[in-house]
């Protein structure tokens, strides 16, 4: 199907869906991960992105916005390069997570939800992400950072801006 | 990365692989990886439900329901084809045991699907993990690729005439989606909305096909009670509780972590022994036992035993195995927002009563912390609570309304603590507790 589509995807990422469509009995089942995996590679579901993973799965552009806007993974605008994600529930907030948030806010100068002005970090609070024997816990895109303090989640954002 | 820990006090039977390079196969085969299958293949459908009533496993998801009960429910003869889902979707709050079975030992879930197909007669098996799973994703489609390459999965499977594959699943951040139907839902490419039952998914689940979905932890126990047997699996837990399972302690207590406990091991042993007690000389307020849909023990109330039928009888729910520990820093009104918040967070929206009870729940929660309830707002609260359970489709209203209703019985003295104006009494305490931490 990939060969009709004029594709904003990299070769990789669209060999990667004509993959998975043929794993499901259902081709729509593969319409949240394609999701995931565009949003991965061009940062953001863009209208282009929507449009694409619809014609792709064979459902309409309003079936793909749905599933969208229900999963708080997906965003339909641009994050910054590192997503700093920290999670304030229950066992992190025992923990100091809101304490660690309000950390990232000063030291990105950024509030919750929002892109520092190089495009290098956003930042989210989350729900539960399921390192609450770590706590308190970030994912920076999908990578976990654990057990952390003021001190080491400043080596963690200095070691992400370092890596640019 | 998911860190280990070890008690003494640990039977470690799930766990026995975990930290020995067992994600990769040959490793796991040495271990005594997929023998427990081959096992299978030859007892057929009958005899593995046999093994597993035997075991009295119960659901480590929360509900605890008997899964070898749960299987025996599937029809022999289905026009549709059967499917078998692995609920990798942990997201209760104060749980995070799937997480390490994931890292550490994959084939074992792979196994434990397995088998769950040989006793229903199906021949696909799905791995749903949640969607900040990403780097457990990876690890459970290269243990999946590495199982084909074998002959584990594919045509034939073991040298035998049974099909079997298995396709590893990506969610993308919703609690709801751990409700086995709104599960469904969501691999299905679709909004994570409950579905009205009967039917239920052993009938007509995925695809419309008869289906087994049990939480992740459940089949990754499979295995190892065919490796040990049924019966001396059951020996290990308590009656009508057998086996261990993965407590995850966390929040104040001095060790946090995720052991492997026989079931009914006692709680107050838990905090205190496997923990390592309260942090700094602090002391017990209070226990969340199974995950934050559970309500709150007191610490006059936590010298049980931990299964289902004790915590139950205590008037809580043994849950998703979360044990989450606060001192006496914390604010149990913040701590009751903070709850709230979350499920009003992650309510779908279709039932009123969940929909509407959460957001104002939260929204009452929030006014009577920040100092301007009155009263009646605490009678609110609980009647609010009371007027959602068992008026959903799924339990996510339950869940949310349930330990609102414990906090507000049994701390509502705080409540009044807030009323009138008055700032949170217990946020100097808290911000002195964190300190020295």
């Amino acid at each position: 199907m990939s060969t009709q589509i004029n594709t904003i995807f990299s070769p990789a990422l669209a060999a990667r869906f004509d993959r998975l469509v043929t794993l499901y009995p259902l081709r729509r089942s593969a319409l949240i991960p394609m999701l995931l995996y565009a949003q991965d590679e061009v940062g953001y579901l863009s209208d282009q992105v929507v449009s694409e993973v619809a014609a792709r799965i064979g459902v309409t552009e309003l079936d793909v916005r749905d599933v969208i806007t229900y999963y708080s993974l997906m965003r339909t605008v641009p994050a910054g390069k590192y997503h700093v994600q920290v999670c304030t529930n229950i066992s992190c907030m025992l923990r100091g997570g809101n304490e660690l948030l309000a950390h990232c806010k000063k030291r990105l100068g950024i509030g919750n939800k929002e892109t520092t002005p190089d495009k290098l970090f956003s930042l989210e609070e989350v729900e539960c992400i399921g390192a609450c024997s770590w706590a308190p816990a970030v994912q920076v895109n999908y990578d976990f950072h654990e057990n952390l303090t003021a001190e080491s989640m400043d080596q963690i954002l200095d070691d992400y801006r370092s890596r640019t | 990365m998911a860190y280990l820990v070890s008690h003494p006090d640990e039977v470690k039977v799930i766990s026995f692989r975990f930290g020995k390079g067992a994600s990769d196969i040959d490793k796991y085969l040495e271990l005594d990886g997929y023998t427990a299958v081959r096992k299978a293949i030859t007892l057929g459908p009958e005899g593995i439900i046999a093994e597993m009533k035997a075991s009295n496993l119960r659901g480590r998801g929360g509900a605890g329901f008997p899964t070898g009960m749960k299987w025996s429910f599937v029809p022999k003869q289905s026009a549709k084809p059967k499917y078998v889902l692995v609920n990798g979707d942990e997201s209760e709050p104060g749980t995070c045991k799937d997480r390490l079975i994931f890292e550490y030992d994959p084939h074992s879930v792979i196994e434990g699907v397995i088998i769950a197909g040989l006793a229903i007669g199906s021949k696909m098996g799905f791995i749903y993990l949640r969607g900040e799973y990403r780097y457990l994703l990876k690890i459970m489609e290269k243990a999946i690729d590495d199982a084909y390459a074998k002959g584990f999965l594919g045509k034939g499977i073991f040298g035998s005439n049974v099909d079997f594959d298995v396709v590893s699943h990506t969610g993308a951040g919703a609690y709801e989606v751990g409700e086995e139907s709104a599960l469904m839902e969501s691999l299905e490419g679709k909004r994570g909305i409950p579905r009205i039952r009967p039917p239920f998914p052993a009938v007509v689940g995925l695809y419309g096909g008869p289906t087994v979905i049990n939480n992740a932890e459940t089949l990754a126990t499979v295995p190892h009670i065919f490796r040990i047997g049924g019966a001396e699996y059951a020996k290990i837990g308590t009656e009508r509780n057998g086996g261990t399972r993965l407590f995850c302690l966390s929040g104040d207590v001095a060790k946090p972590g995720v052991y492997e406990l026989p079931m009914g091991y006692n709680l107050k042993k838990m905090i205190y022994e496997v923990g390592g007690g309260i942090n700094d000389g602090r002391s017990l307020k209070a226990v969340v036992p199974g995950g934050s849909s559970t309500p709150v023990l007191l610490p006059n109330e936590i010298d049980i035993g931990m299964d289902f039928d004790q915590v139950g009888k205590a008037g809580s729910m043994l849950g998703s195995g979360g044990v989450v520990v606060l001192d006496d820093s914390v604010c149990m009104v913040e701590f009751a927002l903070r709850t709230m918040k979350f499920y009003q967070h992650e309510s779908c929206g279709w039932c009123i009563p969940c929909r509407e009870g959460t957001d104002w729940l939260k929204k009452t929660l929030t006014r009577v912390h920040a100092g301007g309830g009155v009263a009646k707002d605490i009678d609110n609260i609980r009647y609010l609570a009371q007027n959602m359970l068992g008026r959903t489709f799924c339990p996510l209203g339950d869940a949310a309304a349930m330990p609102t209703i414990a906090f507000v019985d049994k701390f509502r003295k705080e409540f009044e603590d807030h009323l009138d104006g008055k700032p949170c009494p217990y946020a100097h305490q808290r911000e002195a507790a964190l300190a020295s931490v």
